[in-house]
């Protein structure tokens, strides 16, 4: 029983991480129509940004919430240069798009920080935390008490400030959007941001247990395409929620399952996302879209 | 004093040209309304009056050229349009329909006021509330595109086709209110419909238009004794 506790918590820890980085999908899918490909690289590259600035002896603290500011900026900026040309374009081509910009973020962290691991410190104690005969790794319950101030913060400005409601008019309805006043390239220009800056906080989160190197984000991006698509990618909360039961389930098949352990976890989340494009391809929140054609 | 004028408006859809140098004017706290048939030209002139389209021609708001500007900018010069198919977001609640509306706005104060007053002009409005707009019926739809767009505090309402799919009590109901915030508040409007004997008898000003011209204009009361406007238009 105690090791069904551990292993349920420390996958909610992850799933919180894989529930989050999905979450930044759904955000730019459900602006943009497209799935961004290089948001697993973009958190990658802000958790070396955080590395840097944490060897320039920044407090933790410091260093997590400047991250998270450039962060933002930069997925700002990366709508503003590299999305936005191609705004109009076939759908494709905004992949090819995305893809492109997941090489290159990947090379040029290579190239400044080199391919060899390195350790990046966990905020939380060392020290496990004892609940009777159950014992929890510190930074696993931090995980998920950082991952729930994430989604509170969202939760609060996507349903109760004029910005954030803003931003669902623009993704629900462009055109009435501007029938309203609101800018609409603005408000997919922030989206990126947003998705940006919570890349940047699961990829710091994750990294002290994947450590850091220019692939790090390659299995967790696996793992948050299985959560959106779980939860469905026209449901934020669907995908926070199929994030948490990727992560739980992924562990408890590895602890109880004996042939597929540690090796085959990620196939586990890529017969997920199988099962439920086979079975209900809207995810289990997820609307059915229906387009005109 | 003319409000809003335009002149020589033409506009195109790929290669096919919709108006061919539409000219019109609606007057400071009037009600202007464009008739014709289906095809005409008539919502592709709100349209391009609302920066929706790349167009030719001058379209001036209160002294100043707006032709070219983005819609979003027009929009927070004061200038409201309740679009074709209602352009409501479904998905949100009735509230935020109306919050969204005064999102163009920079004036604030007296938001709580306005709330009221849309509320106490569609009291069915107040019922539904909290309930997303998709679940609202045609009518109670309609009369949330004309709250929404008075929740800008417009100057001037462009309405298309509000009687479109509506019982005719309904489109009673939104013409009164559209009179009621004409006279009340003094926001110009301009009417475009198919429902002409409707649109006349609200009108004092309007303007006929034909495969993207205009044909014929004049005080509405003078269209609706003319001939050719009944017989083609009235039906009697």
């Amino acid at each position: 029983m105690e090791t069904f506790i551990q292993q349920v918590v420390s996958g909610l820890a992850t799933g919180g991480i894989y529930g989050s980085v999905a979450l930044a999908l759904v955000m730019i899918y459900q602006a943009t129509d497209v799935v961004n490909f290089a948001q697993g690289e973009m958190a990658m590259f802000s958790t070396y940004l955080a590395w840097t600035l944490l060897q320039a002896g920044l407090p933790y603290w410091a260093a997590f919430f400047l991250t998270v500011a450039i962060s933002f900026a930069g997925g700002l900026l990366i709508e503003r240069v590299i999305v936005r040309p191609v705004e109009q374009a076939p759908v494709l081509t905004i992949v090819i798009v995305c893809i492109g910009l997941l090489v290159i973020l990947n090379s040029v962290a290579g190239w400044i920080y080199s391919y060899i691991q390195k350790p990046f410190p966990s905020p939380f104690p060392q020290t496990p935390i004892h609940a009777g005969a159950i014992v929890f790794g510190a930074h696993d319950i931090g995980v998920i008490a950082v991952t729930l101030v994430v989604l509170a913060f969202l939760y609060v400005f996507f349903r109760y400030t004029t910005l954030g409601l803003a931003m669902r008019a623009a993704a629900q309805n462009p055109i009435s959007s501007r029938l309203v006043g609101i800018r609409v390239g603005w408000m997919l220009a922030l989206g990126w941001a947003l998705a940006a800056a919570i890349g940047a906080v699961a990829g710091m989160m994750v990294a002290p247990i994947v450590f850091l190197d220019p692939t790090m984000m390659s299995g967790i991006l696996i793992y948050a395409f299985a959560s959106a698509t779980l939860g469905g990618f026209t449901s934020p909360g669907g995908a926070v929620l199929g994030g948490l039961l990727v992560g739980v389930t992924e562990n408890l098949v590895g602890t109880y399952v004996p042939f597929i352990g540690t090796e085959l976890k990620l196939t586990v989340a890529l017969a997920m996302i199988l099962v439920v494009l086979v079975v209900k391809p809207s995810g289990l929140f997820g609307r059915v879209v229906v387009r005109r054609v | 004093m003319a409000l809003l004028e335009v002149e020589h408006l033409e506009a195109q859809y790929g290669w096919t040209k919709v108006l061919h140098g539409v000219s019109f004017a609606v007057e400071d706290g009037g009600i202007t309304t464009i008739l014709g048939a289906n095809g005409a030209g008539k919502t592709t002139t709100l349209r391009a009056v609302c920066g929706m389209l790349r167009t030719a021609g001058t379209v001036r708001f209160d002294g100043r050229r707006i032709d070219g500007k983005a819609t979003e900018d027009i929009v927070r010069l004061g200038i409201a349009h309740a679009p074709e198919g209602r352009g409501t977001f479904v998905q949100l609640t009735v509230e935020e329909n109306l919050r969204l509306g005064a999102y163009g706005r920079r004036d604030l104060r007296d938001l709580a006021r306005d709330y009221d007053r849309v509320y106490q002009l569609f009291p069915v409005l107040a019922q539904r509330r909290h309930q997303t707009a998709g679940t609202l019926s045609g009518g109670e739809q309609q009369m949330l595109a004309v709250a929404r767009a008075l929740m800008l505090r417009p100057r001037l309402l462009l309405l298309d086709e509000p009687s479109l799919g509506l019982a005719p009590l309904v489109v009673r109901e939104i013409f009164r209110v559209v009179r009621t915030i004409n006279r009340e508040e003094r926001v110009s409007v301009l009417l475009v419909e198919q429902n002409a004997a409707m649109a006349l008898s609200l009108a004092d000003h309007a303007y006929l238009v034909e495969t993207g011209r205009v044909v014929m204009s004049g005080a509405a009361a003078d269209l609706r004794r003319d001939d050719a406007v009944r017989r083609s238009y009235l039906g009697y």
